[in-house]
């Protein structure tokens, strides 16, 4: 039996100065820490490095204030001059203190200078809840399955030690803190799940979105300069990833159409303005059409990349005349949609007259060797398709491939085709654009994406920037637009089997060009991360509908989800509540179990059992207040005493006691 | 600066069931166990809907998920609170008597007889939280912990034990939860002693005089008899003790001795309040002395003695005058 200690209570001075304990700092110093931890890869450095210093100079105050607690923490006079200097650090840093990485820093910084001057368990409390909102800040830069993850870690750490603030006997150890608050967390986790499924999402931005929050996104640009596409080769980032809905096309085929350059000014092709009317160009597919769904990640560009040639695309875009699929605005979040193509088409109209001059026009003055060469060519045949033969022959011989050209002069192409015959598609498909304007066929250069990676795991196809390319499209009367890729004559491996068989071994291409044991472990990482994109990061109201109307079998308006919602709520809290409030299984065996009951009883019927009381004592005074049981009572206590005190353990007298308890009568008749 | 609104709000509370002691022991049980949201609730809740905003905005769905998380953490917070402070038993303990101006200690025992450990308890009677009167502690499983609740008494007579608060916040700090406990928990207040100088008055009467039976007086050793509880320290022959021989008292004749009596009407002082002062002083001095005594008051009077239970019958006449 356990003995009832009067134990001293202890005056709790909530909100005074001076309560906060040791271990109570360190729960909420620690947690912090962990943020800033995962907050190293996007943060600036300085900040970083700052605020961990100011916490830790808190917790060196805090150590030394235990041996000398006449040590006080800095004052105004201290702490204000430096608010001062870490905001103008913050404004020179980022140009601003508005943005997402400025105002994520300041938020940092005044965080931990807040706990520089916090003295009470309020204080703190106050830390925790900020705390909490700076971790919600680290999904402002990644939303990554690992970042995910590990975020779960502060949390944790933020709940334990808002659990820490408010024990007041401040000797509860690490483990049990630590178990209270996992517990606590855990059952959180389906109230979380439901919520998340359920609650009706809005779309779009309620204001906007700073203009930082695309920084480091990488893609297409809506130019092609020398250089551009063979930088964007050098990063293994995923561009996008596609689901065939049928069998997935050869890789030569596939031609993931980007923005279209009409218009050269000797070094730079850019896109003009394109105005939408996609009825005028009529294309007709002479292939079956394949349709696919495409997972963007954003770029912040308009660009919606579809295989050569889209006919079918859904709202997300709309389709230009000279067929790229764009997006209103920027893609500045990952975007899915579903797109149907034609891989072998033919266009019967006509070119009209304004694109045609379009087509051919070239900078007055330059590269006059190629045009040279152009007007020879011309002379001999006026065929298009023979001065196709001409320009790919050209380039079969004597050119090679490569992502780190030797510099050209001021007259690009004519460097290029007769000095340096060295170069990356960007440079193959701009010089063969060149040659045939020169010999009068009209020709465009189209920039986008080749190939792509099959991920076996996922079943779905991955295409990185390093499969970054740009090609070349002609006028073909009777055919319409044709895509000639030049590079397929100086590198045909490169649209069979992607950049890394096109290129020596000493290029310096990214990691995962390369086949490798660590590019098979990414494949399986990316199929994971692929999942959660799709699922969990890339769940909208669209895939939120979606997915109710699977489940259900039909339309759920949102007035349903809100019904849904409430009803599951209760349903889990409920059982939740159940679990929580469980009674509790004691720890003690049955024959302690049967005497608790025993006493609950007889307190229940107003005889509490005092303090001080033995059991003996107890059964003597049960049994006056109760002489219509006191047989019951005296047998309960005869059996009770041996069995807990004495040797006697046999189950028999075990038995013996519960049905006595369970018999015991406490009824007011039976009150003296 | 906090505003401090208490003052200015009615007392609204006075609407909630307490809990009450029935065959001397109250149970916090679900119809006498109350919950709000803390300030802290409110800022947590406030931090939670920025996250939302934030993730709509940015459409965050990261963001949602901690957001949601939080949400839950709340919930299950709340039930935590109420779990932590639901079917405590407490019973009402001592509280020892203590002269007016001093605190008034009362003590109550809370019992734990669910199974599952019990954090941060508070108790107070006061409306407001503060250091100054609320107290603290944390009840084992199948245990029980006294908590001592001080009460500064003003008045002499018998203190009432206000209803007690019996609250708690813990884990997160989230929500308090409370509930009132009402017990018939009576301190007794003596009176507050007049300041010391003011003699025993010498009107001095013969013991016998007055037809008692009592012979034993200060003057003359006439022998030993056995201690019994309630005699003067003063008057133990501890020379006797220290030979091991047990606990005597020694006794005097009291032959022609004098006892004081402190008589009511005698006793200087401008008012009933002043006079009982000036009379409770006495008694102290009185026992402090070893005297007997005699109590005088108008409609009861006490014949002298100088044990215990007469000192402490003559205090209670004094308080309840």
């Amino acid at each position: 039996m356990k003995l009832i200690f009067v134990k001293r209570c202890r005056r709790w001075p909530y909100f005074e100065d001076i309560a906060l304990s040791i271990v109570q700092l360190r729960w909420v110093l620690g947690s912090l820490a962990l943020i800033l931890a995962l907050h190293v890869p996007y943060q600036a450095t300085w900040v970083v490095v700052s605020s961990a210093l100011l916490l830790g100079w808190r917790y060196w105050l805090a150590l030394r204030q235990k041996y000398n607690p006449a040590i006080k923490l800095p004052g105004n006079l201290i702490l204000f001059p430096l608010v001062i200097l870490a905001a103008l650090g913050v404004l020179y840093t980022f140009g601003g203190l508005a943005g997402r990485d400025a105002s994520t820093a300041l938020f940092t910084l005044l965080l931990a200078f807040k706990v520089m001057e916090s003295r009470s368990i309020r204080d703190l409390t106050l830390v925790v809840m900020l705390a909490y909102f700076l971790t919600i800040c680290t999904f402002l830069f990644s939303q990554a399955l690992l970042i995910a993850i590990l975020t779960i870690i502060p949390l944790l750490a933020l709940t334990t030690a808002l659990i820490s603030l408010n024990e007041t006997a401040k000797q509860a150890s690490r483990d049990a803190l630590l178990s209270l608050g996992g517990r606590l967390v855990a059952q959180a986790l389906p109230v979380m799940l439901i919520l998340f499924v359920l609650f009706p999402r809005a779309p779009g931005p309620l204001w906007g979105v700073p203009r930082d929050a695309t920084r480091g996104m990488t893609g297409l640009a809506d130019e092609m300069r020398p250089g551009s596409i063979s930088n964007l080769s050098r990063s293994d980032a995923v561009a996008f990833r596609v689901t065939f809905q049928g069998k997935t096309p050869d890789p030569e085929q596939l031609y993931w159409r980007g923005p279209v350059l009409w218009d050269y000014d000797g070094s730079v092709w850019r896109s003009s303005q394109i105005e939408s009317a996609p009825s005028i160009n009529i294309l007709r597919p002479d292939s079956a059409p394949i349709s696919y769904t495409v997972t963007l990640e954003p770029h912040n560009k308009p660009w919606l990349l579809v295989l050569d040639m889209p006919v079918k695309t859904g709202s997300v875009g709309f389709l230009t005349t000279d067929f790229q699929y764009q997006s209103r605005q920027p893609v500045r979040s990952r975007i899915r949609y579903e797109a149907t193509s034609a891989l072998q088409y033919h266009q019967n109209s006509a070119l009209d007259d304004s694109d045609r001059t379009r087509a051919l026009r070239l900078p007055a003055f330059g590269n006059e060797k190629t045009r040279a060469l152009a007007r020879d060519w011309a002379a001999q045949t006026r065929k298009p398709d023979e001065l196709i033969q001409k320009a790919m022959r050209l380039f079969a011989n004597g050119f090679s491939y490569t992502l780190t050209p030797p510099p050209l002069g001021a007259s690009a192409v004519d460097g290029f085709l007769f000095n340096t015959r060295k170069g990356f598609c960007e440079h193959y498909a701009s010089s063969f654009v060149f040659l045939m304007r020169a010999a009068g066929v009209p020709a465009r250069v189209v920039t986008g994406y080749q190939g792509g990676e099959f991920n076996q795991l996922g079943a779905y196809m991955i295409v990185r920037q390093t499969d970054a390319h740009a090609w070349a499209e002609v006028w073909i009367d009777g055919r319409g637009w044709v895509r000639v890729d030049p590079t397929s004559a100086v590198a045909p491996q490169r649209i069979q089997s992607g950049i890394s068989s096109a290129l020596p071994a000493d290029e310096p291409l990214p990691a995962l060009a390369r086949p490798s044991l660590f590019r098979r472990l990414n494949l399986g990482w990316d199929s994971i991360n692929n999942d959660w994109n799709q699922w969990v990061l890339g769940y909208n109201q669209q895939r939120q509908s979606e997915f109710l109307s699977k489940i259900t079998g039909s339309k759920v308006s949102r007035g349903d989800m809100a019904l849904w919602l409430s009803c599951l709520l209760i349903v889990i809290v409920g059982l939740i509540a159940l679990w929580v409030l469980r009674p509790a299984r004691s720890g003690f065996d049955a024959v302690q179990t049967a005497w608790i009951r025993f006493q609950n009883k007889l307190a229940r019927a107003g005889l509490p059992r005092l303090s001080a009381e033995g059991p003996l004592d107890f059964a003597v005074r049960a049994a006056q207040t109760f002489p219509a049981s006191q047989p019951t009572i005296e047998m309960i206590v005869e059996l009770y005493l041996p069995l807990r005190y004495g040797t006697n353990n046999s189950t028999e007298a075990v038995k013996q006691l519960q049905r006595y308890v369970n018999e015991l009568k406490t009824s007011k008749s039976g009150m003296r | 600066m906090r505003l401090k609104l208490a003052g200015a709000l009615p007392d609204w509370s006075k609407f909630l069931r307490s809990t009450q002691t029935s065959h001397n022991i109250a149970t916090l049980d679900r119809r006498h166990v109350y919950i709000v949201p803390s300030r802290t609730g409110f800022v947590f809740a406030l931090m939670i809907g920025g996250m939302l905003i934030g993730s709509i905005n940015y459409s965050l769905n990261m963001g949602y998920v901690l957001a949601f998380w939080l949400m839950g953490l709340g919930i299950v917070a709340m039930l935590h609170t109420w779990h932590n402070l639901a079917h405590i038993h407490i019973t009402p303990g001592k509280a020892p008597a203590v002269f007016a101006g001093e605190q008034a200690r009362f003590s109550l025992i809370l019992t734990e007889n669910s199974g599952h450990d019990r954090s941060a308890i508070g108790l107070k009677t006061s409306r407001k939280l503060d250091a100054q009167t609320s107290l603290y502690c944390d009840i084992a499983a199948h245990d029980s912990t006294e908590i001592v609740l001080s009460v500064e008494s003003k008045q002499r007579g018998w203190l009432k034990l206000e209803r007690a608060n019996v609250f708690t916040r813990f884990p997160l700090g989230l929500f308090h939860t409370w509930g009132y406990v009402e017990t018939d928990l009576h301190c007794l207040i003596y009176p507050r002693p007049a300041p010391p100088g003011l003699p025993i008055p010498t009107a001095l009467q013969q013991f016998h005089s007055q037809g008692s039976q009592a012979t034993h007086g200060d003057e003359d050793f006439s022998g030993l008899r056995h201690y019994r509880l309630g005699d003067s320290m003063r008057r133990v022959d501890w020379k006797a003790s220290a030979r091991e021989q047990g606990l005597y008292t020694k006794e005097f004749e009291g032959q022609g001795q004098f006892v004081p009596w402190l008589d009511w009407e005698t006793t200087p002082g401008k008012d009933t309040e002043h006079k009982l002062s000036q009379l409770t002083r006495w008694v102290l001095d009185a026992h402090a002395a070893g005297l007997a005594f005699g109590l005088r008051l108008p409609g009861r009077t006490l014949s002298p003695a100088a044990d215990e239970a007469h000192f402490r019958e003559a205090l209670q006449a004094l308080a309840l005058f």
